[in-house]
């Protein structure tokens, strides 16, 4: 068992030094034929050719959608645990900060009556979801332990609960008629309409890329190695030099921001905003999600995000002795986690610096070297 | 005085650490700090790099009050702590992890010149550049913790216990290599278990018991101390 485990994993390192290894023009090669593929995939000209990768039990486009948004999620919450290393479970509860705030401003349902339009109402969702997560971490990330995790999931739950139950925020009845995004093709029709999801998928898979390429620099700059440090020991940190509050209210707000865009993004293809768009256990979805990719890693968060969005929606619609493979998805993914936690507790594609943390030797005695 | 504190007191919660201890530090001393475990050793330490708030009491470094300075501000200042247990960053590289000792520095020539030193003192490093913290053995990384403060270009470098859990040998290059920083100009706080070696390297030493220091003197005097001899030499 051990040695068929030591032997993938040893496959794996082979495969990633390889392409550390691989020519420049190869490795920008490849990621070119990535990204064509992931923009292809929404056409049925092109998945219908793809075996048992379309869903069979609902729309492969919409599928699609859901799987960038929760994408998107990831590579914002990676942010946040993987970078920084704080415990965030209720990254979910920003999501629907975003979203609210969009349905509240453009909807014809919503108390404010504003009649926003999309784009003007999502800077502003933006901007609030920062707002409101660094009203959080301002009290909580000056303190150690595990608060921001308590503080975060009471967070996302009493969004929910505001969802459900106050006046103002509609319940389940929501706000309907919430605006698309502008634009319009050559004939007048808009470009973001009510039945073709592709528009919206692409607009999602552009934005992600954008949002990769700003977090990588991000990485790659003092930002990136303060975040790195604080994440492996926060007190040597603080001990360097680095504002290490600063920098967790930072990535904590960035994170936040990212989540608010994809609740806008949510919105304005939705159409239509409720309460039961918001369940807890979404925020544990996408943090399983980030540590099952493998976190710190922002390639791991992608893949991440992807399979366990895409293995959802996969399972709709398959039927074992009788019952719907989709009822039990979360007991799936729970033994799914174990497993990892067992054998790969550093993620599927885990960063070389994150393997290095998880054989630190630094509790080791040395006696005789 | 490079270093003053005065009467400072710290709290864990409820649990009282430090109750009211003073000591100086000057200009291009060693300055040791012996106690046993539990002492308060470490506490000190934290109490005088910031990422412990004193309860009450004042710190003076270069004749400013720091008391209520944050951590970071203080490295700036220049003062620079290697922690206790080798706190190193165990996923970066030898290399980054010297990188991160100069992070509040913009000078690079400055930086270049010191990562030299740093590679000169610690031959062991320069050989591992490459290599992530968290695989090096315990006395390089060790090394690494007392090379990537010096990269903070310290006015006051605080050494927690840079000797321990490490075999004779290292311990005996450790320490002639922080005697050997010391007279390259770098004033030096040592905390230390290994009562021996800290005395007879320092130029002053204090003796720190629950939380109190109940006795001082250059490093030659306590040496001979029975009293010192017999609780932290192990002779009768
Ligand atoms: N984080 C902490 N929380 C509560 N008590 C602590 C903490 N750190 C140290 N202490 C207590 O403070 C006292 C001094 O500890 P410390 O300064 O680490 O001693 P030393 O470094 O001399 O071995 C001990 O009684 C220890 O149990
Ligand atoms: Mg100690």
């Amino acid at each position: 068992m051990t040695t068929v485990l030591e032997r993938v994993r040893s496959g794996r390192e082979a495969a990633g030094e390889r392409w550390r290894g691989a020519p420049r023009w190869v490795r920008w090669a490849l990621l070119a034929a990535v990204i064509v593929f992931f923009y292809a995939l929404p056409n049925r000209e092109f998945y219908q050719y793809l075996g048992p990768i379309p869903t069979p039990g609902a729309n492969f486009t919409q599928v699609m959608f859901t799987v960038s948004i929760y994408v998107l999620l990831a590579v914002g919450l990676n942010i946040v645990v993987g970078f920084a290393g704080l415990l965030d479970l209720g990254y979910f509860g920003f999501f629907a900060v975003g979203a609210y705030t969009v349905a509240v401003l453009t909807s014809p349902s919503s108390d404010v009556k504003t009649l926003w339009p999309w784009l003007l109402a999502v800077p502003v969702a933006i901007g609030l979801t920062m707002v409101s997560g660094v009203m959080l971490g301002t009290p909580t990330l000056r303190l150690r332990g595990d608060y921001l995790a308590l503080v975060t999931l009471g967070f996302a739950e009493m969004i929910r609960i505001a969802a459900v139950s106050s006046e103002f925020l509609k319940g389940q009845r929501g706000f309907n008629q919430i605006p698309h995004p502008p634009g319009q093709y050559a004939d007048g029709k808009p470009v973001f309409g009510v039945l073709d999801a592709r528009p919206y998928y692409w607009l999602v898979l552009t934005l992600i890329i954008l949002v990769v390429i700003g977090v990588r620099n991000l990485t790659h700059s003092r930002v990136g190695r303060a975040w790195i440090s604080i994440r492996e020991d926060e007190d040597a940190a603080q001990l360097m030099g680095v504002p290490t509050f600063k920098f967790k209210l930072w990535a904590f707000a960035a994170g936040a921001a990212i989540a608010g865009l994809a609740g806008a993004l949510f919105a304005g293809k939705q159409n239509f905003v409720n309460s039961q768009n918001f369940e807890l256990l979404n925020s544990i979805i996408i943090l399983a999600a980030v540590i099952f990719g493998g976190s710190g890693n922002i390639v791991g968060a992608i893949v991440g995000g992807g399979l366990v969005a895409y293995m959802i929606e996969r399972f709709r619609g398959i039927e074992l002795f009788g019952v719907e493979l989709y009822e039990y998805r979360f007991l799936f993914f729970g033994l799914v986690l174990v497993v990892m936690m067992i054998f790969r507790p550093e993620g599927l594609i885990p960063n070389r610096r994150r393997a290095a943390e998880f054989k630190d030797r630094r509790k080791e005695v040395t006696v005789g070297e | 005085m490079l270093l003053e504190i005065d009467d400072v007191s710290l709290l864990y919660g409820r649990i009282q650490a430090l109750h009211g201890i003073s000591l100086t530090v000057d200009e291009g001393e060693v300055v040791a700090l012996i106690g046993a475990n539990g002492a308060g050793k470490s506490t000190t330490m934290r109490a005088i790099s910031g990422i412990r708030p004193v309860a009450a009491g004042r710190i003076r470094f270069q004749g400013e009050d720091i008391t209520k300075l944050r951590a970071d501000l203080r490295v700036r200042r220049g003062l620079c702590q290697a922690p206790e247990g080798r706190g190193i960053f165990p996923g970066m590289t030898v290399l980054e992890n010297l990188d991160m000792g100069a992070y509040t520095r913009r000078d690079r020539a400055g930086i270049a010149q010191d990562l030299n030193r740093v590679l000169d003192l610690f031959p062991r490093l320069a050989e591992r550049r490459k290599q992530h913290g968290g695989t090096l053995s315990g006395g390089e990384q060790q090394m690494l913790a007392v090379g990537r403060a010096l990269m903070s270009r310290p006015k006051l470098l605080l050494l927690d216990e840079p000797s321990m859990g490490l075999a004779p040998m290292l311990i005996q290059q450790i320490f002639s290599i922080i005697t050997e920083i010391n007279e390259q100009g770098t004033t030096i706080l040592l905390v230390e278990q290994n009562a021996q070696q800290a005395l007879a390297r320092a130029h002053r030493a204090y003796v720190l018991e629950t939380g109190r220091i109940v006795k001082s003197g250059t490093g030659a005097e306590l040496l001979h101390d029975p009293a010192v001899k017999e609780a932290y030499l192990g002779v009768a």
